[in-house]
Protein backbone atom coordinates (compact mmCIF):
# COMPACT_ATOMS: atom_id res chain seq x y z
CA UNK A 1 0.00 0.00 0.00
CA UNK A 2 2.64 2.50 1.06
CA UNK A 3 5.02 1.42 -1.70
CA UNK A 4 2.26 1.93 -4.28
CA UNK A 5 1.41 5.38 -2.86
CA UNK A 6 5.08 6.36 -2.79
CA UNK A 7 5.73 5.25 -6.38
CA UNK A 8 2.56 6.80 -7.87
CA UNK A 9 2.76 10.14 -6.10
CA UNK A 10 6.56 10.34 -6.19
CA UNK A 11 6.45 9.98 -9.97
CA UNK A 12 3.59 12.53 -10.12
CA UNK A 13 5.67 15.00 -8.08
CA UNK A 14 8.77 14.54 -10.25
CA UNK A 15 6.71 14.82 -13.45
CA UNK A 16 5.09 18.01 -12.18
CA UNK A 17 8.44 19.52 -11.23
CA UNK A 18 9.95 18.65 -14.63
CA UNK A 19 6.90 20.14 -16.33
CA UNK A 20 7.45 23.34 -14.32
CA UNK A 21 11.03 23.38 -15.62
CA UNK A 22 10.20 22.78 -19.30
CA UNK A 23 7.03 24.82 -19.79
CA UNK A 24 7.55 28.30 -21.22
CA UNK A 25 4.28 29.86 -20.09
CA UNK A 26 4.02 30.84 -16.37
CA UNK A 27 0.43 29.62 -16.05
CA UNK A 28 1.45 26.10 -17.12
CA UNK A 29 4.29 26.18 -14.59
CA UNK A 30 1.88 27.31 -11.85
CA UNK A 31 -0.57 24.49 -12.57
CA UNK A 32 2.18 21.86 -12.61
CA UNK A 33 3.38 23.22 -9.24
CA UNK A 34 -0.15 22.51 -7.91
CA UNK A 35 0.31 18.88 -9.02
CA UNK A 36 3.62 18.71 -7.09
CA UNK A 37 2.03 20.13 -3.94
CA UNK A 38 -0.98 17.80 -4.04
CA UNK A 39 1.34 14.78 -4.48
CA UNK A 40 3.46 15.98 -1.56
CA UNK A 41 0.28 16.23 0.56
CA UNK A 42 -0.40 12.53 -0.09
CA UNK A 43 3.21 11.68 0.79
CA UNK A 44 2.90 13.65 4.07
CA UNK A 45 -0.26 11.70 4.85
CA UNK A 46 1.49 8.40 4.18
CA UNK A 47 4.23 9.47 6.62
CA UNK A 48 1.65 10.05 9.36
CA UNK A 49 1.48 13.86 9.16
CA UNK A 50 -2.27 14.26 8.69
CA UNK A 51 -2.39 17.88 9.85
CA UNK A 52 0.41 18.90 7.49
CA UNK A 53 -1.27 17.09 4.58
CA UNK A 54 -4.43 19.15 5.15
CA UNK A 55 -2.43 22.36 5.65
CA UNK A 56 -0.44 21.66 2.48
CA UNK A 57 -3.63 21.38 0.44
CA UNK A 58 -5.28 24.43 2.02
CA UNK A 59 -2.31 26.80 2.39
CA UNK A 60 -0.05 25.86 -0.54
CA UNK A 61 -2.25 24.32 -3.22
CA UNK A 62 -5.11 26.60 -2.18
CA UNK A 63 -4.01 30.03 -1.00
CA UNK A 64 -0.45 30.47 -2.29
CA UNK A 65 -1.03 29.04 -5.75
CA UNK A 66 -4.27 31.01 -6.20
CA UNK A 67 -2.20 34.11 -5.41
CA UNK A 68 0.38 33.08 -8.04
CA UNK A 69 -2.23 32.39 -10.72
CA UNK A 70 -3.95 35.68 -9.82
CA UNK A 71 -0.72 37.65 -10.32
CA UNK A 72 0.05 35.85 -13.61
CA UNK A 73 -3.43 36.77 -14.87
CA UNK A 74 -3.22 40.34 -13.50
CA UNK A 75 0.13 41.10 -15.15
CA UNK A 76 -0.90 39.28 -18.35
CA UNK A 77 2.41 37.38 -18.35
CA UNK A 78 3.19 35.82 -21.71
CA UNK A 79 5.69 33.27 -22.96
CA UNK A 80 9.15 34.09 -21.62
CA UNK A 81 11.79 35.23 -24.07
CA UNK A 82 15.29 33.82 -23.91
CA UNK A 83 18.36 36.03 -23.78
CA UNK A 84 22.11 35.47 -23.64
CA UNK A 85 21.99 35.14 -19.85
CA UNK A 86 19.88 32.00 -20.04
CA UNK A 87 22.51 30.21 -22.17
CA UNK A 88 25.13 30.67 -19.42
CA UNK A 89 22.57 29.41 -16.91
CA UNK A 90 21.97 26.30 -19.05
CA UNK A 91 25.70 25.53 -19.27
CA UNK A 92 26.44 26.12 -15.57
CA UNK A 93 23.07 25.34 -13.99
CA UNK A 94 22.22 21.83 -15.22
CA UNK A 95 25.59 20.22 -14.30
CA UNK A 96 25.63 22.09 -10.98
CA UNK A 97 22.16 20.88 -10.01
CA UNK A 98 23.05 17.35 -11.18
CA UNK A 99 26.21 17.43 -9.04
CA UNK A 100 24.25 18.53 -5.96
CA UNK A 101 21.72 15.76 -6.59
CA UNK A 102 24.45 13.13 -7.07
CA UNK A 103 26.09 14.14 -3.77
CA UNK A 104 22.79 14.10 -1.82
CA UNK A 105 21.63 10.78 -3.35
CA UNK A 106 25.03 9.19 -2.63
CA UNK A 107 24.91 10.23 1.05
CA UNK A 108 21.28 9.12 1.52
CA UNK A 109 21.65 5.76 -0.23
CA UNK A 110 24.94 5.04 1.57
CA UNK A 111 23.12 5.43 4.91
CA UNK A 112 20.00 3.60 3.72
CA UNK A 113 20.20 0.86 6.37
CA UNK A 114 20.87 3.30 9.22
CA UNK A 115 17.93 5.50 8.24
CA UNK A 116 15.45 2.62 8.48
CA UNK A 117 12.08 2.11 6.82
CA UNK A 118 8.66 3.71 7.13
CA UNK A 119 5.29 2.24 7.97
CA UNK A 120 1.98 3.67 6.86
CA UNK A 121 0.46 6.17 9.27
CA UNK A 122 1.87 7.82 12.34
CA UNK A 123 3.70 6.08 15.15
CA UNK A 124 4.72 8.92 17.45
CA UNK A 125 6.02 8.11 20.93
CA UNK A 126 3.29 7.98 23.66
CA UNK A 127 0.77 10.41 22.13
CA UNK A 128 -2.93 10.26 21.35
CA UNK A 129 -2.87 11.57 17.81
CA UNK A 130 -0.77 13.63 15.46
CA UNK A 131 -3.02 16.69 15.67
CA UNK A 132 -3.26 16.53 19.48
CA UNK A 133 0.50 16.40 19.81
CA UNK A 134 1.11 19.26 17.36
CA UNK A 135 -1.43 21.54 19.01
CA UNK A 136 -0.16 20.64 22.49
CA UNK A 137 3.44 21.48 21.54
CA UNK A 138 2.43 24.60 19.66
CA UNK A 139 0.36 26.09 22.48
CA UNK A 140 2.61 25.17 25.42
CA UNK A 141 6.36 25.08 24.79
CA UNK A 142 6.31 26.94 21.45
CA UNK A 143 3.72 29.58 22.31
CA UNK A 144 6.11 32.53 21.88
CA UNK A 145 7.31 31.56 18.36
CA UNK A 146 3.69 30.88 17.41
CA UNK A 147 2.65 34.40 18.51
CA UNK A 148 5.70 35.84 16.74
CA UNK A 149 4.52 34.26 13.47
CA UNK A 150 1.16 35.98 13.84
CA UNK A 151 2.98 39.32 14.07
CA UNK A 152 5.07 38.29 11.04
CA UNK A 153 1.88 37.61 9.06
CA UNK A 154 0.47 40.99 10.13
CA UNK A 155 3.65 42.78 9.00
CA UNK A 156 3.57 40.81 5.71
CA UNK A 157 -0.03 41.91 5.05
CA UNK A 158 0.86 45.56 5.69
CA UNK A 159 4.02 45.25 3.57
CA UNK A 160 2.10 43.71 0.66
CA UNK A 161 -0.51 46.47 0.78
CA UNK A 162 2.14 49.21 0.91
CA UNK A 163 4.26 47.68 -1.88
CA UNK A 164 1.37 47.07 -4.27
CA UNK A 165 -0.05 50.59 -3.84
CA UNK A 166 -0.41 52.75 -6.94
CA UNK A 167 1.91 55.60 -5.90
CA UNK A 168 5.04 53.91 -4.54
CA UNK B 1 7.77 -0.53 3.82
CA UNK B 2 9.57 2.17 1.90
CA UNK B 3 13.07 3.06 3.14
CA UNK B 4 13.37 6.60 4.54
CA UNK B 5 16.30 7.08 2.15
CA UNK B 6 13.95 6.89 -0.85
CA UNK B 7 11.85 9.74 0.54
CA UNK B 8 15.04 11.76 1.04
CA UNK B 9 16.19 11.00 -2.53
CA UNK B 10 12.78 12.09 -3.85
CA UNK B 11 13.16 15.35 -1.89
CA UNK B 12 16.68 15.76 -3.33
CA UNK B 13 15.33 15.28 -6.87
CA UNK B 14 12.65 17.93 -6.33
CA UNK B 15 15.17 20.31 -4.72
CA UNK B 16 17.62 19.96 -7.63
CA UNK B 17 14.86 20.50 -10.20
CA UNK B 18 14.03 23.64 -8.19
CA UNK B 19 17.67 24.79 -8.38
CA UNK B 20 17.78 24.17 -12.15
CA UNK B 21 14.48 26.02 -12.69
CA UNK B 22 15.71 28.91 -10.53
CA UNK B 23 18.84 29.26 -12.68
CA UNK B 24 17.29 28.65 -16.11
CA UNK B 25 13.96 30.46 -15.94
CA UNK B 26 13.92 34.14 -16.98
CA UNK B 27 10.40 35.02 -15.85
CA UNK B 28 10.43 36.46 -12.33
CA UNK B 29 7.13 34.75 -11.38
CA UNK B 30 8.44 31.33 -12.47
CA UNK B 31 11.68 31.92 -10.51
CA UNK B 32 9.53 32.63 -7.46
CA UNK B 33 7.62 29.38 -8.09
CA UNK B 34 10.87 27.40 -8.17
CA UNK B 35 11.75 28.84 -4.73
CA UNK B 36 8.42 27.47 -3.48
CA UNK B 37 9.32 24.10 -5.03
CA UNK B 38 12.62 24.03 -3.12
CA UNK B 39 10.84 24.92 0.14
CA UNK B 40 8.41 22.03 -0.45
CA UNK B 41 11.26 19.61 -1.08
CA UNK B 42 12.90 20.59 2.22
CA UNK B 43 9.53 20.17 3.97
CA UNK B 44 9.40 16.58 2.72
CA UNK B 45 12.78 15.83 4.35
CA UNK B 46 11.55 17.35 7.61
CA UNK B 47 8.44 15.14 7.60
CA UNK B 48 10.49 12.04 6.70
CA UNK B 49 12.92 12.65 9.58
CA UNK B 50 10.02 13.36 11.96
CA UNK B 51 8.62 9.96 10.98
CA UNK B 52 12.02 8.35 11.47
CA UNK B 53 12.53 9.69 15.02
CA UNK B 54 8.84 9.24 16.02
CA UNK B 55 8.88 12.88 17.14
CA UNK B 56 6.53 15.72 16.28
CA UNK B 57 9.16 18.50 16.22
CA UNK B 58 9.93 18.03 12.53
CA UNK B 59 6.27 18.56 11.71
CA UNK B 60 6.23 21.74 13.83
CA UNK B 61 9.20 22.94 11.77
CA UNK B 62 7.24 22.32 8.55
CA UNK B 63 4.31 24.27 10.02
CA UNK B 64 6.55 27.29 10.64
CA UNK B 65 8.13 26.98 7.17
CA UNK B 66 4.61 27.02 5.66
CA UNK B 67 3.68 30.15 7.63
CA UNK B 68 6.84 31.99 6.60
CA UNK B 69 6.44 30.84 2.97
CA UNK B 70 2.89 32.19 2.87
CA UNK B 71 4.07 35.58 4.19
CA UNK B 72 7.00 35.52 1.75
CA UNK B 73 4.68 34.76 -1.19
CA UNK B 74 2.43 37.73 -0.32
CA UNK B 75 5.33 40.20 -0.03
CA UNK B 76 7.19 38.77 -3.03
CA UNK B 77 4.19 38.99 -5.34
CA UNK B 78 3.57 42.58 -4.18
CA UNK B 79 7.20 43.36 -5.10
CA UNK B 80 6.65 41.72 -8.52
CA UNK B 81 3.55 43.90 -9.09
CA UNK B 82 5.50 47.04 -8.11
CA UNK B 83 8.35 45.95 -10.41
CA UNK B 84 5.97 45.43 -13.32
CA UNK B 85 4.44 48.89 -12.72
CA UNK B 86 7.80 50.65 -12.97
CA UNK B 87 9.61 48.54 -15.63
CA UNK B 88 6.72 47.08 -17.70
CA UNK B 89 8.56 43.72 -17.87
CA UNK B 90 8.79 40.42 -16.02
CA UNK B 91 12.12 39.38 -17.53
CA UNK B 92 14.88 39.35 -14.90
CA UNK B 93 17.53 40.21 -17.52
CA UNK B 94 15.93 43.63 -18.13
CA UNK B 95 15.86 44.46 -14.41
CA UNK B 96 19.50 45.57 -14.14
CA UNK B 97 19.32 49.03 -12.57
CA UNK B 98 21.86 48.17 -9.86
CA UNK B 99 24.26 46.40 -12.27
CA UNK B 100 27.54 48.21 -13.18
Amino acid sequence: MQTALFIIFGIAAIAGALNLLFQHHPINSALSLVVVMMSLAVLYWSLGAEFLAAAQVIVYAGAVMVLFVFVVMLLNAGVEEHTSGSKIAYIAGIPGAAAVFALLAFVFLKNKAALGTTQLGGDLNNVVSNLTEISHTLFTSLLLPFEATSILILVAILGAVVLARKEL
Amino acid sequence: MVPIAYYLVLAAILFCIGIAAFLIKRNVITIFMSIELMLNAVNLTFVAFAHMWHQVSGQIFVFFVMVVAAAEAAVGLAIIIALFRTRQTLNVDSVNLMKN
